[in-house]
């Protein structure tokens, strides 16, 4: 017989213990409209966490894949149509007329330009050195008939939709759909 | 840790930060980046030293415009300063938190 004691340590209470805190540790963020906003939105949540020391996944499905062509991704468009918040007031058959949305569109990422807020393709570079990951989704690419050789360099891989649920895996992961 | 007991007491908010970023000393610097795990080395200085300089310019930062700063790119900033490249590298300048959303 050992003569060892256990020393228990009295618990301290901080006032940290009293509310267990649980941060978010990862975000995949799901982006299936290619609307400039839209994408906008997913590229600065994604980047917005990296910044913040949370893991960041994108998933871009269905229109979501136009942004990440080397074609379009510096050059999408807003919807001009059947969205009221767009230039309140205007009359959609106005706002229908040819060239509304390119001229829209073009206003609006003249308008971000002052603001120093980065182009697409910009974006992803920095949320790639960030250590975020970027992806596409199977199945879309296919409908598409888009080929990996026609999305920007970031884009790690052609996933399918059980690939990116394995993205999302471990505690303190959310999801979020654009 | 040595630098932590010479480091000197500076009135700090809530999350850290300087109250009064002309307090700044580098004693306080190595002692907070310390806290955070991270040694600083000369780029280490060379960024809180651009940061130090661009906030009494008033110029907003975000992380776009360190990365173009030319002392080092966006990758590199997360390497220095592991969870909080603008964030955590303005604390340790004695900087405020950065308002910035990119």
């Amino acid at each position: 017989m050992t003569d060892t004691v256990e020393m228990v340590q009295p618990k301290v209470t901080t006032k940290n213990d009293k509310k267990e805190k649980y941060p978010v540790k990862k975000m995949l963020i799901i982006c299936s409209k290619g609307k400039l906003e839209d994408v906008y939105a997913a590229l600065v949540m994604a980047n917005g966490a990296l910044m913040e020391g949370i893991e960041a996944k994108m998933f871009f499905t269905f229109f979501g894949l136009e942004a990440l062509t080397k074609k379009y991704a510096d050059t999408l468009h807003t919807g001009t149509t059947g969205n009221p918040a767009m230039m309140h007031g205007v009359p959609d058959m106005i706002k229908g007329l040819p060239g509304f949305e390119s001229l829209a569109s073009f206003m609006m990422r003249k308008e971000m330009d002052k603001l120093e807020i980065p182009h697409v393709t910009e974006f992803f570079q920095m949320i790639e050195a960030g250590g975020g990951e970027i992806y596409a989704c199977r199945l879309a690419a296919d409908m598409f008939h888009l080929k990996k050789e026609d999305f920007v360099p970031e884009v790690k891989d052609i996933i399918t939709v059980g690939d990116m649920y394995a993205l999302a895996e471990g505690q303190g992961t959310q999801i979020i759909f654009i | 840790m040595e630098t932590t007991l010479s480091a000197p007491i500076l009135a700090t908010n809530e999350e850290g930060y300087l109250k009064n970023y002309k307090e700044w000393t580098e004693e306080w610097a190595l002692a907070t980046a310390a806290a955070h795990n991270i040694e600083l080395t000369p780029k280490h200085w060379e960024v809180l030293h651009w940061l130090r300089a661009k906030q009494a310019e008033g110029v907003a930062l975000s992380l776009r415009k360190a990365g173009n700063s030319g002392i080092v790119d966006i990758k590199q900033l997360y390497a220095l300063f592991p969870g909080g490249p603008l964030k955590i590298s303005s604390k340790i300048a004695g900087i405020p938190k950065p308002a910035s959303c990119i």
